[in-house]
């Protein structure tokens, strides 16, 4: 490991010892940042892939409901394109290991009836109307809990970055250039007693 | 910080149709230039909280919705169309769980 270009001397090495304190304290902590983050991660992923698979399941189920319906006298669009409810979303950010994620609620307008004459469409269309009715708060659910996770995966890449930037480059950086400065101070303080030892001996021969 | 957004649905005709019935801004496309464009002017409106792409155009799309994925909103999902899921929904899990942990150990039992 390469060692920093400093001058060997008592200011410096003062200095480099403060940044190795700060970089030792900042990888611990950045380390137990690392665990906690992947502990939710992995709670959350979890939950991610049961939601994931219910709802693909049941949006499935629900558009070949839609689609056995297509074939009805009525235009299908022109029946579902007035719908009861709208969808507005009460959005928000919550905080989670310091990352902003989204946060959404629904906000109902308006009862779930199906918006057309009994008579006029297929059974098919309401049952389809309905599923996808009652899926909508477990979309916006999924919605949620998977951007957490994606954004959680994201941190976490970047976070461990900076941990092995501080303890495979850092750490021993620092320390490299410390034992550097010491061995050089005590090389310098070595040659001066040799020097005035040797001028006694000088002083003692005359 | 309360604000209130919408959803919006992008695939094609069919799927989008049945969307209306929820409420949701439905845009209708037939090739993935056009989605990826569609995709685009949403997510820089600001006005959809939740953009669900159906998985045939989500699977071309890779790259944008990987790009989506790093801002808070909007939150881009894929969505199977009424032929069932081809496991591109998933495949984005794997990769995250992957990406974080470094090895899959959720998706291996298959």
């Amino acid at each position: 490991m390469a060692r920093l270009n400093v001058n060997p001397t008592r200011m410096e090495l003062r200095r480099l010892k403060d940044r190795l304190k700060t970089a030792e304290r900042g990888h611990k902590l950045l380390k137990d940042k690392s665990d906690e983050m992947v502990r939710q991660f992995l709670v959350l992923i979890k939950e991610n892939k049961r939601l994931r698979e219910e709802i693909e399941c049941e949006i499935s189920d629900a558009l070949r409901a839609f689609s056995l319906s297509a074939g009805a006298p009525l235009d299908v669009v022109q029946a579902i394109a007035l719908p009861t409810l709208t969808a507005t979303i009460e959005v928000g950010t919550k905080n989670v290991m310091g990352i902003d994620v989204p946060y959404m609620q629904t906000k109902r307008e308006g009862e779930i009836e199906l918006p057309y004459a009994l008579c006029s469409a297929p059974a098919e269309l309401d049952d389809a109307v309905l599923k996808l009715t009652a899926l909508a708060d477990k979309i916006l659910h999924l919605a949620e809990v998977e951007k957490t996770c994606n954004m959680l995966a994201d941190e976490i890449e970047k976070n461990r970055r900076r941990v092995n930037a501080l303890e495979y480059v850092m750490i021993p950086q620092l320390n490299e250039t410390i034992k550097y400065i010491l061995m050089k101070l005590d090389e310098n303080e070595r040659s001066t007693i040799i020097r005035l030892m040797k001028i006694k001996d000088l002083e003692g021969n005359a | 910080m309360e604000k209130t957004g919408k959803i919006a649905v992008i695939g094609d005709g069919e799927t989008v149709t049945a969307f209306l019935a929820i409420g949701a801004a439905v845009y209708k496309v037939t090739d993935e230039y056009q989605a990826a464009d569609v995709l685009r002017t949403l997510a820089k409106a600001d006005e959809y909280a939740v953009i669900l792409v159906t998985e045939n155009y989500a699977v071309q799309m890779e790259q944008l919705m990987d790009k989506l994925k790093q801002q808070t909103y909007p939150a881009v999902l894929s969505i199977p169309g009424a032929n069932g899921s081809n496991g591109f929904g998933m495949k984005g899990l794997k990769r995250d769980v992957e990406k974080a942990v470094g090895v899959d150990i959720i998706f291996n039992d298959k």
